[in-house]
């Protein structure tokens, strides 16, 4: 079997729309109070017929509808995009179907609906548990609201997930070790938990670059805090399965797994990644326009994407590591092999394996607790 | 070939900006050597960084033809000499080449510190010197005050200067009849042999090597063949010509004129500047004194930014040395740099206005490293050796002394600012030579090490004085000095790029400062680093540069393998300019941050 039927199929469905714009946030998410979700709903719909006529027979393992906020989408869209893509693919038995979903108010009314419409799973943008820090990250929601959508999803959805930012600022590690017992014990099987990250180009980048955003971690607490959490989650029956995610043996995202292993996926939607494997065993890079306006007006005139990127062997061998170290069980050797043409470097692995940071067990290549703290490090003495 | 009594020889000498170019403009526009219309602003500044910097690097040269009040027509040869101080051994000997020199002085400024050094120069040379006042159309210039303030401070008779505005054109005509009127004809023989100075000499791609020459006596024609004394090489005159300012043939030049002959010199190394020319046959029998030739007294590494362009900086330096005898270069390699030449310069300026060039006129993108000075090694064996670069230091236990370039500086300075200046020069080692006032301005002299003065002295000077200080210097001396050389140490290696000639007084803070900017440079790696300083064994500034602990990327999704894998490129490019040091990579950016360091 090929390595890409093996890591399944799925499709991820960008809504770039947001109430508002949070200033950590450099996704694809545009404030627009003008959007007209028919034109939307019949684009999506478009691109999905396009791509099914050049994957015919492949089965459909997962959904993921992201965004954005795709909680803001009406349920009569997502449910015309699950009617028209299980038409399309085969679905398989066990459909994973993810709606990311933001904690407000309105939107956990939604969520019955959301869950008629066929989604399976929501993995909800908690981010923080106290107001005054919901607050710094400008989000539109409280702690009671939070909680509330937590409770709320876990009685509608099969699966249910939340996401925390923690490494904030002013952030003691004795308070973010409160807030995550708590969280634990209000979560389902699976959790989400990202340091913050300062990303060029958002508001808090550029505070930062002015030297305005005080009181974040420093290094060495910021890798406390990530020991830390390992510690708990792991206690708590929830071990990290990748650099960021918790969950309860059987209950990790299938959809990301899919890019960690790199599995094919479509993306469809403005800025959407997506990865196809031809019948020739040729596999291609797609990305969407970026901007939401560019997007629809090209879909309506034929095509989303500008064009393919091809990717070479090396390409592929780079990604598979590049994806597959960030997950505990890392990457078979032999796969890597097999699509690279040669054996990863002795000289490059045996110094990481003699300092601790990487093991190999059964054939596959992985970090060690440690490993993973300086992974970015790793990778790049692997590969660069 | 023209009666000696019609040949004025001349020189311009002026503080930067004080109007040197602009008159000399206005002197060839109103005699009509160069038609209107071909008429460009500072027609004697050709190189483009001349122009574009308002700086004379070069000595140009230019004949002017003209009618008299007398009724007679002068044959006005006018050489423009460089103003900065890094150049003076260029003014020195074109002044030897002309019999007077009209002093330029902004009339809302008043003397400087370059107008002091150059006119020291003129009158070195024996020189006639008519004061000018330019800039008299300014509302804020005081032509008398100047005038006293020439008198004062210059010791000249400054009664009858010229007012004179070389923007608008007043008063030009009344400078050329001084010219004419106040400063003296040459003198020499037509009869004896020839025997010409020779003045200057450059490159140029149609021509190859140009000479130019001032006859003292006797005759040159095309065709002759001659001798110059110091090298007895011989060679034919191919080409003779005057500058006005582009060349026009001429079939003979006597004593007293001056003009440019070429004939296949092949490199500008050639010839000696001061040499003295003659005739093959039949030649004069004593030369005139000459030059020394110019030391470089300021040296810096040039290396590529990419390893790849080695050899097109070895052609771009070689082509310039062409035109330019005091740029010295030898190859060197460094552990941290690569390939690259440590090269010598007249002073700062002149390192500049080269880099420069090689990265403009070569499209070369260039590492330069901390500049430093010649030291004198004075083994105990009593040889004494020059010490370019301190990675050469040899066994102290060799030595018996080191001894450095001393400068005596003139600054000129609003009174207000005085006092920051005497505490500059203090921190600098100076000893205070000289303190007077001209006015509310004053002027200090001071004796200072070059090596103060090449790190960071005049970007100092210029902040505590928000630009309104003028300096200007010559190298006095070699003096003895406590100076040691200061190594840095990353992770117990010694790192070459980073050794630098200190006074030991002062070493602890230079070595602090260094390694704790080196902190900051050096990426962190899974190892603790110690970053040091030391004087021979001994450690006099550490810093630990703690192991890297936590680097990984929180989130990676479906479109982030793109982007991931653009990184990794970038990493891979980065790789490239990254230097090991036993297991420790140093970004080339590392080092150079580390060498601009000021302080
Ligand atoms: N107002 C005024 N400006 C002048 C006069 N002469 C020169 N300048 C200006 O002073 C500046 C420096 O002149 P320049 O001839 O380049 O000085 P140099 O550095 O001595 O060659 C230029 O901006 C000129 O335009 C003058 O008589 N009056
Ligand atoms: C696609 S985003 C947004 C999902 C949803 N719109 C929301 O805000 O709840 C998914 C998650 O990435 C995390 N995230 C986004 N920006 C981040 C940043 N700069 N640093 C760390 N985590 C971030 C947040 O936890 C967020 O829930
Ligand atoms: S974090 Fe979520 S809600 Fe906030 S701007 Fe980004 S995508 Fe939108
Ligand atoms: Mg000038």
């Amino acid at each position: 079997m090929q390595r890409w039927q093996q890591a399944g199929f799925g499709l991820y469905v960008h809504w770039p729309f947001c109430q508002s714009k949070c200033p950590y946030c450099d996704f694809n998410s545009h404030v627009s109070d003008a959007v007209d979700h028919s034109e939307w709903a019949a684009a999506y719909l478009n691109d999905l017929r396009r791509y099914a006529l050049e994957t015919p027979g492949r089965v459909l393992s997962s959904i993921f509808f992201g965004g954005g906020t795709p909680s803001l989408m009406r349920p009569e869209t997502v449910a015309a995009i699950v009617d028209e893509a299980v038409k399309l693919w085969t679905p398989a038995n066990d459909i994973e179907i993810t709606l990311e979903a933001n904690p407000t108010s309105v939107e956990i009314g939604r969520f019955a609906e959301f869950r008629l419409a066929g989604i399976n799973r929501v993995s909800i943008g908690i981010q923080a548990l106290n107001d005054t820090d919901l607050r710094r990250l400008g989000r539109m929601h409280d702690a009671r609201e939070a909680r509330k959508a937590i409770e709320v999803s876990q009685a509608v959805f099969d699966r249910s997930s939340f996401d925390l930012i923690y490494a904030r600022q002013d952030q003691s590690i004795s308070a973010w070790e409160a807030e995550l017992r708590d969280a634990l014990s209000l979560a389902a099987g699976h959790l989400s938990l990202y340091q913050l990250t300062i990303e060029p180009g958002t508001v808090f980048g550029a505070r930062f670059e002015r030297g305005l955003l005080q009181g974040l971690p420093v290094e060495d607490v910021a890798a406390d805090m990530f020991e830390l959490t390992q510690g708990i989650c792991e206690a708590h029956g929830k071990p990290a399965y990748e650099i960021s995610n918790h969950a309860r043996p059987g209950e990790e995202s299938r959809h990301n797994m899919i890019y960690w292993r790199c599995g094919d996926f479509l993306g469809i939607g403005p800025g959407a990644h997506g990865r196809l494997t031809d019948a020739a065993g040729q596999r291609y890079a797609t990305v969407a326009r970026h901007m939401p306006g560019d997007w629809l007006k090209a879909n309506q005139a034929g095509a989303t994407h500008d064009g393919r990127e091809m990717l070479s062997q090396d390409a592929q061998a780079t990604e598979l590591l590049l994806m597959g170290m960030r997950v505990n069980s890392g990457v078979d050797l032999t796969e890597y092999q097999t699509i690279s043409g040669a054996p990863l470097s002795p000289t490059r692995l045996e110094p990481l394996r003699a300092q601790g940071l990487v093991e190999i067990t059964n054939g596959r290549l992985h970090t060690t607790p440690s490993g993973r703290l300086v992974l970015n490090w790793v990778l790049k003495e692997l590969l660069a | 070939m023209t009666q000696l009594d019609l040949i004025r020889n001349f020189s311009i000498v002026a503080h930067i900006d004080h109007g040197k170019s602009t008159l000399a403009d206005r002197l060839i526009q109103l005699t009509g050597t160069v038609a209107a219309r071909d008429m460009k602003a500072q027609m004697l500044d050709s190189m483009d960084i001349e122009r574009e910097r308002g700086i004379t690097i070069k000595a140009n040269t230019v004949r002017i033809e003209y009618p008299a009040k007398d009724g007679k027509t002068y044959i006005l040869n006018l050489i423009d000499t460089p103003g900065h101080v890094d150049f003076a051994y260029e003014v020195s000997r074109s002044m030897r080449a002309v019999e007077g020199s009209l002093l330029v002085v902004d009339a809302s400024q008043g003397v400087e510190a370059q107008t002091l050094a150059n006119v020291y120069q003129a009158l070195d040379a024996g020189h006639e010197i008519v004061p000018v006042l330019n800039k008299i159309d300014l509302p804020a210039a005081e032509p008398e005050r100047v005038k006293a303030q020439i008198e004062d401070v210059i010791g000249l008779d400054a009664s009858d200067a010229i007012n004179i505005s070389a923007k608008s054109g007043l008063g030009i005509p009344d400078v050329l009849e001084a010219i004419v009127t106040r400063l003296p004809a040459p003198k020499g023989d037509r009869d004896a042999p020839l025997k010409a100075m020779l003045v200057d000499s450059w490159y140029d791609s149609y021509l190859g090597v140009v000479v130019m020459i001032r006859v003292i006596d006797g005759v040159i024609r095309k065709g002759d063949r001659i001798r110059m004394m110091q090298t007895n090489a011989v060679y034919g005159v191919d080409k003779l010509a005057v500058l006005k300012p582009q060349m026009v043939d001429i079939d003979e030049l006597g004593p007293g004129e001056i003009g440019i002959w070429t004939g296949s010199i092949k490199q500008v190394r050639d010839t000696r500047v001061g040499d003295t020319i003659t005739s093959e046959k039949k030649g004069c029998e004593t030369p005139l004194p000459g030059f020394k030739p110019a030391q470089p007294v300021v040296f810096c590494g040039l290396f590529p930014v990419d390893a790849a362009d080695f050899e097109d900086l070895r052609d771009a330096i070689e082509k310039l040395q062409l035109n330019d005898a005091s740029f010295s270069s030898e190859m060197e390699t460094s552990a941290a740099l690569g390939f690259g030449f440590r090269c010598g310069f007249l002073g700062l300026l002149h390192l500049e206005v080269i880099r420069d060039r090689l990265e403009r006129e070569y499209d070369l993108d260039l590492i330069t490293t901390a500049p430093s000075v010649v030291f004198k090694l004075h083994m105990k064996d009593g040889e004494v050796r020059d010490l370019h670069n301190p990675a050469d230091m040899p066994d102290l236990t060799y030595i018996d002394h080191i001894t450095e370039p001393r400068i005596k500086a003139t600054i000129m300075v609003p009174d207000d600012y005085l006092g920051d200046i005497l505490k500059l020069c203090q921190d600098r080692r100076g000893i205070q030579l000289d303190l007077s006032y001209a006015g509310s301005r004053a002027m200090v002299v001071y004796d200072l090490p070059l090596a103060e003065v090449v790190f960071d002295f005049y970007d100092r000077l210029k902040s505590v004085t928000k630009g309104y200080a003028s300096f200007d210097y010559v190298i006095s001396e070699y003096r003895e000095d406590f100076l040691v050389k200061m190594s840095i140490l990353v992770n117990e290696e010694p790192v070459d790029a980073l050794s630098m000639m200190v006074h030991r007084d002062r070493a602890e803070m230079r070595g602090r400062a260094m390694v704790e900017k080196l902190k900051e440079l050096i990426p962190r790696h899974m190892f603790k680093i110690p970053i040091q300083a030391a004087i021979g064994a001994r450690v006099i500034a550490r810093e630990t540069l703690s192991a890297m602990r936590k680097d990984v990327t929180a989130k990676c999704y479906g479109g982030d393998a793109t982007r991931k894998r653009k990184l990794l490129d970038k990493q891979k490019a980065g790789k490239k300019r990254m230097r090991q040091f036993g297991k420790v990579e140093i970004p080339q950016e590392a080092f150079i941050s580390a060498l601009k360091m000021d302080g």
